[in-house]
């Protein structure tokens, strides 16, 4: 799995007994070995990152999962207990809850920074659609869990969402009633959320297993996103450790200020207060909103007139990532070096912003208040329902049309020989690629 | 979104009166009238360094006691919570809430229905800390039939579930209006600026000026002087309002002081850790051009 030559040697008795039955050390060592560019920046921390946020994920989930009951009748009161009578409850719960944010926060970032350096070209494809299934997976663990609360917010979402499998033509219903556990959302439909929000978190480990074996045989992108051959890295890159633990470790702290500041001062800023009041089934809160990371496809799935469209337009948004790699018809994979690409991924990062802040707002209502407005097929120019149609067809727009067009048309800035080259000026500037730590040791 | 508001008039008004109840919120999904804005009441629990007025959860609670709990549960609440470390009745001396003569007394005050150890038959014993606050109604089904259909919400974690939840529930229990001119007002309904819903339907004046605000199940209940304050603080409708609000405050997060200050700690250790981690990087980086 690691990927390049090992350089273990085991020293101890012990090690040399283990390395020939079972190479653990040998494995981990590699690991941490693993020859990485120089040149990584600090987007390059967030994969990183966000193992940090499945671990965090994972350890506080089991902790609330010892005294949260998956029962319609009590759900609410225990998630509530956890916060006043469990020993430091109140902690695990808020940073469980906005740790999903946070864990969101650091995906999209790793993604966009996959999409901008070209991470996702060959012989990086399996890399990047692992980890759109990493995504997808996070996505459906973050709404079961959102359900198990049992909050007016939970409730009505679970509502929301499992009706768009009822919009399925002829197999919807009966799948919807399977699904749910029964004709409504009840105790069967609670409980197998919770079973499932419990075990996709492991399955999600996995797939980052499979996602740093695919990395670690086909190396590390870079900003320059070029290829670095075999002869040319002792010069252009690092051992992973100490460089790159110790760059991903301060950029770590520096998330988690962040992800304090949340959890200790403004727990509830990104929840909606809908979700203190106990699911009730007879009120529907007078707007159904999902957590912000899933307002832009949200947004998508409004923008469609048909429900079954809008079911299938969402999923497409998901889907359309995995087949990026063959959509991307340019060969150089940083746009850094496409100035013309570059403009269309500033206005789909903001496109990206636009799809969620509709996805929040309601349908009719106007974009920008009082100004002039005509009706357009079904609804007033001016107004949300319009906006979100425009902004999905940029999203999609993006992916299969703008990718394989300005690829082909587009002429690319020269690219550096290596990646030394616009640091120092000339492919063959070196100063200091020998690992420092060597000197100093001695 | 949903076809719950199909169906006879009556169905219609007894969702209406249920949203009051439980929501708050009137017209599902519809283009809904605003509230008025929550005033500020400037707590003293507000930003990262506030923490609560002990007096004034103690006022709060008796406001609760006195006045709220006649029909509002506090379900998630026990009496020994009254007696934690930043709570209401927190007494230095009684390290342990179940020992605290304080809540001790309040619990003892409270009858709580349990049964005969010996026989298994119903009876009412005085409280004790571990208690819960008892609930108005024996079940939710009589708290609505004597409400007018209308169940009047927990208050537990009142102060989450709303928006600016402090200052809203200040701002509506200290704001009740006279109806503008126009305002046709149904019979068991109240008008309040600050509660959610949409006025258009009930409104009669001018289509462009409906008034803010919404209906609510519940009478404008605070009264000048309607509690007597322990410590001597008048108790004007404003100051009950206020006290009573913090107190809902707290215990919707009685951990919250905790919180914030373990966050002070948090951030100062992590600070301290990110200024030692970029040494190292520098450290372990120089030489490397990159």
């Amino acid at each position: 799995m690691s990927g390049h030559e090992s350089t273990y040697v085991p020293k101890s008795g012990i090690e040399k007994w283990l390395d020939t039955r079972l190479p653990i050390v040998r494995f981990g060592a590699d690991y941490m070995s693993l020859p990485t560019p120089k040149n990584l920046n600090y987007w390059y921390t967030f994969g990183a990152i966000l193992s940090i946020c499945l671990v965090t994920q994972i350890a506080t989930g089991i902790f609330l999962a010892m005294h949260y009951q998956p029962n319609t009748e009590m759900a609410f009161a225990s998630v509530e207990r956890i916060m006043r009578d469990v020993n430091g409850g109140w902690l695990i719960r808020y940073v469980h809850m906005n740790g999903a944010s946070m864990f969101f926060v650091a995906v999209y970032i790793h993604m966009l920074r996959g999409l901008y350096y070209g991470s996702y070209k060959a012989p990086r494809e399996m890399i990047w659609i692992l980890g759109c299934i990493i995504f997808f997976l996070m996505i459906a663990t973050a709404f079961l869990g959102y359900v198990l609360p049992w909050g007016q917010m939970s409730y009505w979402g679970a509502e929301v969402i499992t009706n768009l499998v009822g919009a399925i033509p002829l197999i919807g219903e009966p799948v919807l009633i399977w699904l749910r556990g029964g004709p409504a959302i009840d105790n069967a439909t609670l409980n197998r959320f919770y079973s499932l929000h419990y075990l996709l978190p492991f399955v999600i480990f996995g797939v980052v297993v499979l996602h740093l074996w695919a990395l670690h045989t086909s190396g590390q992108n870079n900003p320059v996103g070029i290829l670095i051959p075999k002869e040319r890295e002792k010069k252009d890159m690092v051992p992973f450790h100490p460089y790159y633990t110790v760059k991903d470790g301060f950029a770590l702290i520096i998330f988690l200020m962040m992800f304090a500041v949340f959890v200790f001062f403004m727990p509830n800023a990104l929840g909606h207060p809908d979700n203190y009041i106990p699911a009730n089934p007879l009120v529907t809160p007078a707007h159904i909103v999902p957590e912000w990371y899933m307002l832009p496809f949200y947004a998508i799935l409004r923008a469609i007139p048909d429900k079954f469209g809008g079911v299938v337009a969402m999923f497409a948004a998901i889907g359309i990532l995995f087949v990026l790699p063959w959509l991307d018809t340019s060969k150089v994979r940083s746009m850094r070096y496409r100035p013309t690409m570059k403009i269309f991924y500033m206005i789909f990062v903001v496109n990206g912003l636009i799809l969620g802040w509709c996805g929040a707002q309601l349908p009719d209502a106007q974009v920008v208040p009082g100004m002039p407005s005509f009706a357009l097929v079904d609804g007033q120019l001016n107004s949300y329902l319009w906006l979100t149609r425009l902004s999905t067809l940029y999203y999609f727009a993006f992916f299969a049309v703008i990718l394989p067009f300005v690829g082909l048309k587009e002429t690319p800035l020269k690219i550096p020989l290596s990646i030394s080259e616009p640091v120092l000026k000339g492919p063959d500037a070196m100063s200091g690629a020998v690992p420092v730590q060597a000197e100093k040791k001695g | 979104m949903t076809s719950l508001i199909k169906g006879s008039a009556l169905r219609k008004m007894a969702v209406v009166v249920a949203a009051f109840a439980t929501v708050g919120l009137a017209t599902p999904a519809l283009a809904a009238g605003e509230a008025k804005h929550p005033r500020p009441a400037g707590f003293t629990f507000e930003g990262p360094f506030g923490a609560f007025d002990q007096a004034q959860l103690q006022r709060g609670y008796k406001v609760y006691r006195e006045v709220c709990s006649a029909c509002h549960s506090m379900d998630l609440m026990h009496f020994r919570t009254l007696g934690e470390r930043g709570g209401p009745f927190y007494d230095a001396e009684a390290a342990n809430p179940a020992a605290n003569r304080y809540v001790k007394a309040l619990a003892a005050e409270a009858q709580i229905a349990d049964i005969d150890t010996e026989t298994g038959e119903p009876v009412m014993r005085p409280g004790i800390a571990a208690d819960r606050f008892p609930s108005p109604w024996a079940n939710r089904t009589a708290g609505a039939a004597a409400n007018g259909g209308a169940y009047p919400p927990d208050l537990s974690v009142m102060a989450k579930a709303r928006e600016d939840g402090p200052n809203y529930i200040y701002s509506l229990l200290s704001g009740y209006a006279e109806p503008p001119a126009g305002l046709r007002v149904g019979v068991g309904q109240y008008y309040n600026p600050y509660m959610a819903g949409d006025m258009t339907p009930f409104w009669d004046g001018d289509p462009k000026k409906v008034p803010y605000g919404g209906f609510i199940a519940m009478p404008p209940v605070l009264m000048e002087d309607q509690v007597t304050f322990d410590d001597g603080t008048k108790a004007s409708v404003d100051q009950m309002a206020k006290d009573v609000a913090a107190f809902i405050a707290w215990s919707s997060d009685p951990k919250a002081t905790e919180r914030k200050q373990s966050g002070v700690g948090v951030l100062a250790f992590l600070a301290i850790f990110a200024g030692l981690t970029y040494a190292s990087y520098r450290r372990i980086w120089k030489g490397v051009a990159h």
